[in-house]
């Protein structure tokens, strides 16, 4: 070796600031392009009597708001919203919940068990929401033949058409479809605790339900906690359901604050009040985020 | 009427599912054919190399495995089938198993509760095995506030509270460090001598098991081997396997006429420090010396009772013969000392005559 050809140098691979630059700046630019960009466009159309016929842009204060408050079916949907998203995460994660016991449960076939719980979290929304919309057809429903031919029902039950029914089968089927998140979220917390535990809890003489309520969930917990806030953001963001399934209907029936906004803004044309509707979407689940985070903190920390 | 008593277990673990559907059922017998009682109040050691099926024999007397054939036997009714929280079992895990999310108190009184026991009867008991293990101070804490000692006797109390006819315990001191080893293992012994229960200990230190032992059941591929005092399976190892196990350095084997001399290291000694008048000589050639605790380990091999064969000396302190590398000596092992086994299979065999005494 010879002192000629200078001292080994750190190249810019061996940086770890410049390194950190590099793999973060695509995300950075992806972020600001499709999250950052579109959410300040909201604000400014917002503020704007923008519509789709008229793109020029004027201020317009909070005019759009005031037109908004004073619409009843923002009310409307702005409660069935909350009641939406409350009920189907209750759901999803109590679902979730014992979806994730039988994917860990030793049994014969459970890779096929697997399979068809994971499938509905594969297909694509809009798809497996079109075989809802047939199931839950007014004359052709199998739902409805199924109990009719068990005698349960004498007609149809028109399960689209009435408010009540409505809400329920957007809630049935937006909860099938979180529900394996849910449960493979779960699936992660419960197979991380330790076999010993659970063996002593039996040793020390604990039924499956005091092993359940005062053992794994509460080991569980965190988790379940990410599970329902990926449920809830995840429903209360979300129009696909009630878009397809009802279009909002049966009078606004199942109409949530994101379907309002999309109704509002683009297939009605007023996209400034569109966008003050979508806008109310933030704040609320900004708030939900921050409680559910912290939730989860302060379990780690115990 | 002995506390605990397992005939004729078996224990065997299927291999893989889908090689048990290709027809290739690779089963691991865990357990093969297990005899052991323990009496009443006895410290019995379950001792063997990892994967000897110690831990599964436990765990099938805890319940927690079910045997594929024999009987489990608990105050001499058969429990097989039963869970473990009606068989009147304890049972400290190697991790200790504390439940992370309660207190220490709420730890200890979760066997009563779930017993249904009454909130100020389980409160006295607690306080009670509290005070007999030292942990009231820590009651209040979480487990991991905890140090590994002091887990270990939050685990002990939780197993006490529920007068268990039985305590299993799991190698509850691997996880401590050297030092505080040597502590735990003093506690645990007079706490047992305190509280007189029936206790089954697993692990793969023989010097736990020499030291906290009544008992020691030396286990290989699930079976049990001996069975007996510490100085019994020490001194009077039932086959090759126990004396190799047990003694560190290991017994000595030298082979001679289809069957094998044994002799423990600290026998074998320079020939001047052996009684002359049954001692069976041996030239000894030294290949290098290890000091260690005030012992000097001498390798090297010996001629003359057998083959040609590497053995090990211990020559205490109190033996100070200067040795040196390369050299051959004259040394000695007092004949009753010598034990015998067969060659093949490794059994205790009867004495032969070795001549060459002095």
């Amino acid at each position: 070796m010879t002192a000629g050809s200078g001292r080994p140098k750190a190249g810019l691979a061996d940086r770890d600031g410049f390194l950190a630059w590099v793999m973060l700046l695509p995300s950075v630019v992806y972020i600001i392009a499709l999250v950052g960009v579109p959410f300040l466009l909201a604000i400014a159309f917002a503020f704007s009597d923008v519509t789709t016929g008229d793109p020029s842009f004027d201020f317009v204060g909070f005019g759009n708001f005031a037109e908004v408050f004073d619409d009843g079916v923002f009310w409307r949907s702005l409660r069935n919203t909350l009641f939406f998203t409350l009920v189907s995460m209750v759901l999803i994660v109590v679902f979730g919940k014992i979806l994730a016991n039988i994917l860990v449960a030793d049994f014969h076939g459970k890779w096929f068990v697997r399979f068809l719980v994971l499938l509905p979290w594969t297909t694509p929304v809009a798809l497996s929401t079109v075989s809802w919309l047939w199931f839950l057809d007014s004359i052709f429903s199998p739902v409805d033949w199924v109990l009719r031919n068990l005698g349960l029902i004498d007609a149809n039950v028109v399960w689209l058409g009435r408010p009540g029914t409505a809400m329920a089968s957007v809630i049935a089927v937006q909860v099938w479809r979180l529900t394996p998140l849910a449960a493979v979220i779960v699936m992660a917390g419960l197979v991380a605790i330790p076999r010993d535990i659970n063996e002593a809890a039996r040793i020390d003489g604990a039924g499956f339900w005091r092993r359940m309520f005062e053992v794994t969930i509460p080991l569980t917990l965190p988790v379940i906690a990410v599970a329902g806030l990926f449920g809830a953001i995840m429903t209360f963001t979300d129009m696909t359901v009630p878009y397809v399934l009802t279009r909002g209907g049966p009078t606004h029936a199942t109409d949530v604050l994101a379907s309002w906004a999309y109704f509002r803004g683009i297939e009605g044309g007023d996209v400034g009040q569109g966008a003050a509707i979508a806008l109310f979407l933030f704040p609320l689940l900004f708030a939900g985020a921050i409680a559910i985070l912290r939730a989860v903190r302060r379990l780690e920390a115990r | 009427m002995n506390t605990v008593e397992v005939k004729g277990l078996v224990k065997t673990f299927d291999g893989h599912v889908r090689a048990r559907r290709r027809g290739r059922g690779d089963q691991v017998r865990a357990l093969d054919g297990v005899d052991l009682a323990a009496e009443p109040g006895e410290y019995l050691v379950l001792l063997g190399p990892s994967g000897c099926g110690k831990t599964t024999l436990l765990r099938t007397i805890a319940g927690l495995e079910q045997p594929t054939e024999g009987e489990v036997l608990i105050g001499g009714n058969v429990v097989n089938g039963l869970p473990p929280r009606v068989r009147q079992i304890a049972m400290v895990f190697q991790s200790y198993a504390l439940y992370p999310h309660k207190t220490v108190l709420d730890n200890i009184v979760f066997p009563l509760r779930a017993e249904g026991m009454a909130k100020d009867e389980r409160d006295r008991k607690a306080k009670w095995a509290a005070e007999l293990l030292d942990i009231q101070p820590l009651l209040r804490r979480k487990p991991r506030q905890l140090s590994g000692g002091e887990r270990q006797r939050v685990a002990l109390a939780r197993a006490l509270v529920r007068d268990p006819a039985v305590f299993l315990l799991d190698e509850p001191l691997s996880n401590l460090d050297a030092k505080m080893r040597a502590t735990a293992r003093d506690e645990l012994k007079r706490f047992q001598e305190r509280v007189g229960t029936t206790t089954i200990y697993v692990t793969h230190d023989q010097a736990e098991a020499m030291g906290l032992g009544d008992r020691i059941a030396v286990l290989e591929h699930g079976r049990v081997r001996q069975v007996g005092t510490p100085q019994e399976v020490y001194d009077d190892p039932a086959d090759t396997f126990v004396a190799t196990f047990i003694g560190s350095p290991p017994m000595n084997l030298v082979r001679r006429d289809g069957r094998l001399v044994g002799f423990r290291p600290e026998h074998l000694l320079p020939v001047e420090n052996v009684p002359a008048d049954a001692r069976v000589r041996m030239p000894f050639q030294v290949e290098r010396m290890e000091y260690l605790s005030g012992d000097r380990h001498v390798y090297g091999t010996v001629t003359g009772i057998g083959e040609e064969t590497r053995v090990i000396a211990r020559l205490p302190a109190t033996v100070g013969t200067p040795l040196e590398a390369g050299e051959t000596r004259e040394f000695a092992v007092p004949a009753e000392r010598l034990r015998f086994f067969d060659a093949d299979g490794g059994k205790r065999a009867a004495a032969v005559p070795i001549g060459g005494s002095p």
